[in-house]
């Protein structure tokens, strides 16, 4: 009796709930909780083709099988997944009038950073004036690579423009099977990127800063998909070194990048997610799924990542090395300080013969944070002469955080060479004083050091970018020492 | 310029310096010598700012300031170097980036604009020439893998860039060749001004034939037991500190 008590009480409010959903289609956000409804409602507010929803809701299918994973070296505590808002609408009207309402604690940063004005407004919700007007910006951006005929837009104009594209290649590299984030990302993505280098093109322009204007309001769940065709060459840029504030707690984005034949493709990221305050409340959990392919013969595919943000990061861009003489790079470098949490690292899979990978990766922990580098790196059993160089520095700012490394190796062929180099090392009293005698204060000390200390890694970003992430290096670790 | 009464140093309450007294006035050069463990270097660190030691009695005044007002950096700024005995290395760091910070760090201090990248460069040329340093090595992270000369170099270097008013060089000239002692010692030479002073830590009479001393001291144990002029030093050299140690203890008697 109680079962079908049970079932007509949710039919009653599962109906209502539905009944809400589609009266009032005009609204901008869809109320909390995760159903099929809610994936209809999304697909429906996107206009999406049929193969999307389809796919959706194969995902979500999916997700609801899985158990959330606990491996990694973070702990928070548990998701409501049903409390979440899986869908809102960009924001059209600005948050404030002018700067003077918005935290002063958050323009300080933007000032160090030497953000300028007009994007300090954009970032941080306040109403442009007609200057920095960004869709004349974006629109010129545009010009340029149509010329070229490269495809640089919104993953929701993608699916509505180019819709065989996406259909031909979302999920080939990170399937909606592939994690419990990436299942819950492929029901629920909101937007995100879509970029498609056509045969023998070398994109003129870093896809970057586009991508930084728009990018306050990419939404939770965010979806790239980077298609570089045969011979193409571009360099990709996410993320932005302002710190962005941001009411939903969880993120979890997916990344796939295609590289065919002989093509290249860069992608760097500055993710700078609000961390929480000291104590580590309120900040943004970012558990992403990125990985490219090299598909064809020659294919080379470079992350690079800087990582100062989140309270949580749970982060492991990897490379499928498919084609012959592939070459898979992963440059990074995390920072975590007050009680953030970071858990990333790379997988490299040899699959070609003659691939090579080289890994650099250097965790920064200060405060009582808790830094964990966790890597893979596979040789399948054809892929003969397959190398890979790994190099895994961790350094410890103060005695009360944490690091910790996790090499997997997995080789598959006799004529493979996997080399791991790991050291640990603190930043020394000596180090620091040396650096106070010539006059350079204790923040300004631990920048230059760190700053040092990273330099292989930030070598590897767009320069202008390399500038930028310098200084958050700095500012990320105020305070790290007492 | 300088005045040091009575200073009394410990570390985890082990006395090291014991009562010592020291003045260095505008345009003056001064060595100190002592055996190891004396505490010469413990008296550098402590006028620098290092704060591993205790200071459990005593004054010390810097341009009439009480100094442990200051935290290191405005020591440092306030025109007080210190050539150290053992340079560390901070890798991936270049010399001309940090001398530039450092520079302007001391420049907003003082209230003057940071130099360009321009006017940085030339000034780093023209010291590099003064101090005849290699043109690649200011290119290098600082102190890495630097040979023991070097680093020595290195110090001067940044002296020259940093133009202090009080330098102390802890010796600077341990572990250099002849031609790198000359270079050093130029360096100190040209640097030498009416208005700023240098207190040069040494264990060699050596290196006062190059750069003639106003005042040689004698630490000891933690004190200064003997000063007087070059001609102490050499008779140093000849006596060791043994005879210096019975005739101050006879003195005393
Ligand atoms: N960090 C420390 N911890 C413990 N003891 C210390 C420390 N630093 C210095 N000392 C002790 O203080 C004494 C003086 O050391 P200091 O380095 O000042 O000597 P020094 O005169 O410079 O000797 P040297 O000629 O060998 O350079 C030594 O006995 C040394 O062991
Ligand atoms: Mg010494």
């Amino acid at each position: 009796m109680a079962d079908k008590n049970d079932n007509i009480l949710e039919e009653v409010s599962g109906s209502e709930y539905k009944y809400g959903f589609y009266t009032d289609i005009e609204m901008d956000q869809a109320p909390p909780g995760l159903t099929e409804d809610t994936i209809r409602f999304i697909s429906a507010k996107k206009n999406e083709p049929g193969f999307m929803l389809a796919f959706r809701l194969k995902a979500f299918r999916h997700w609801k099988t899985l158990k959330e994973p606990d491996w990694a070296h973070v702990a928070y505590p548990p998701i409501n997944y049903q409390d979440l808002i899986y869908y809102s609408a960009p924001r059209k009207r600005p948050k404030y009038d002018n700067l003077d309402e918005v935290d002063p604690e958050l323009l300080e940063t933007f000032e160090k950073l030497g953000i300028p004005l007009d994007e300090q407004k954009m970032l941080a919700g306040v109403a442009v004036d007609a200057v920095m007007d960004s869709v004349s910006v974006g629109s010129t951006f545009k010009k340029t690579l149509a010329e070229h005929g490269v495809i640089f837009c919104s993953f929701s104009e993608a699916l509505q423009k180019h819709p065989d594209l996406i259909k031909k290649y979302m999920g080939s590299v990170v399937p909606y099977t592939d994690n419990y984030f990436a299942s819950l990302n492929s029901a629920v993505f909101s937007d995100g990127s879509f970029a498609y280098i056509p045969r023998g093109v070398r994109c003129p322009l870093e896809l970057s800063t586009y991508f930084r204007i728009n990018a306050a309001n990419t939404g939770q769940f965010e979806r790239t998909l980077i298609i570089a065709e045969e011979g193409s060459y571009v360099s990709y840029m996410e993320g932005c070194t302002a710190p962005i504030r941001d009411e939903n707690q969880l993120h979890a984005a997916i990344v796939e990048i295609i590289a065919h034949k002989d093509a290249e493709v860069k992608y760097s990221t500055v993710q700078n997610w609000w961390p929480g305050d000291k104590e580590g409340k309120g900040g943004v959990y970012n558990f992403v799924t990125k990985r490219g392919i090299c598909e064809g013969d020659n294919a080379k595919i470079s992350w690079t990542q800087v990582e100062t943000g989140s309270a949580i990061t749970w982060k492991y861009p990897s490379l499928i090395l498919k084609g012959n003489n592939t070459i898979g790079e992963f440059y990074s470098v995390a920072v975590t300080n007050n009680k953030q949490q970071a858990d990333t690292g790379t997988k490299m899979i040899h699959l070609g013969k003659n691939t090579r990978s080289t890994i650099i990766s250097k965790g920064i922990s200060g405060g009582q944070s808790n830094n964990s580098y966790r890597g893979l790196v596979k040789t399948g059993r054809k892929a003969e002469n397959a190398r890979n160089f790994s190099q895994c520095d961790s350094l410890l700012l103060g005695d009360q955080c944490g690091a910790h490394t996790f090499p997997y190796i997995d080789v598959g062929n006799r004529s493979s060479i996997v080399e791991h180099e790991a050291t640990t090392s603190k930043i020394s009293e000596d180090q620091l004083f040396y650096c106070l005698q010539r006059g350079i204060d204790m923040e300004g000390a631990i920048g230059l050091i760190v700053n040092g200390y990273a330099k292989d890694v930030l070598s590897k970003l767009p320069m202008e970018f390399a500038v930028e992430a310098q200084k958050l290096l700095s500012i990320s670790l105020e305070g790290s020492i007492g | 310029m300088l005045r040091v009464k009575n200073l009394t140093v410990s570390i985890h309450g082990k006395p090291i310096i014991k009562g010592l007294n020291l003045e260095v006035n505008e345009g003056e050069v001064h060595a100190i010598m002592g055996p190891n463990g004396s505490g010469k270097s413990t008296l550098a660190s402590v006028i620098a700012g290092h704060k591993m030691f205790d200071v459990d009695k005593g004054e010390i005044s810097y341009m009439g300031k009480n100094i442990f007002d200051m935290p290191a950096e405005t020591r440092a700024r306030e025109g007080i170097f210190l050539g150290f005995q053992y340079p560390v290395e901070i890798p991936g760091v270049s010399i001309a980036n940090f001398m530039r910070t450092a520079i302007n760090e001391k420049r907003k201090y003082l209230g003057l604009d940071p130099l360009t990248g321009a006017e940085f460069l030339k000034l780093m040329e023209e010291k590099k020439k003064m101090v005849e340093i290699h043109s690649k090595l200011a290119n290098r992270s600082v102190n890495e893998g630097f040979s023991g000369g070097e680093k020595k170099k290195n110090e001067i270097f940044q002296m020259a860039m940093l133009e202090p008013r009080l330098a102390i060089l802890d010796e600077t000239d341990s572990g250099l060749d002849i031609d790198a002692l000359k270079v050093v010692a130029n360096g100190v030479n040209k640097l030498r001004r009416k208005d700023n002073a240098t207190v040069l830590i040494t264990h060699y009479q050596r290196l006062l034939d190059y750069i003639v001393p106003d005042f040689v001291h004698i630490l000891y144990d933690g004190r200064i037991i003997k000063s007087g002029n070059k001609e102490l030093a050499m008779e140093l050299e000849e006596k060791g500190y043994d005879w210096i140690r019975k005739e101050t203890a006879t003195g005393a008697a």
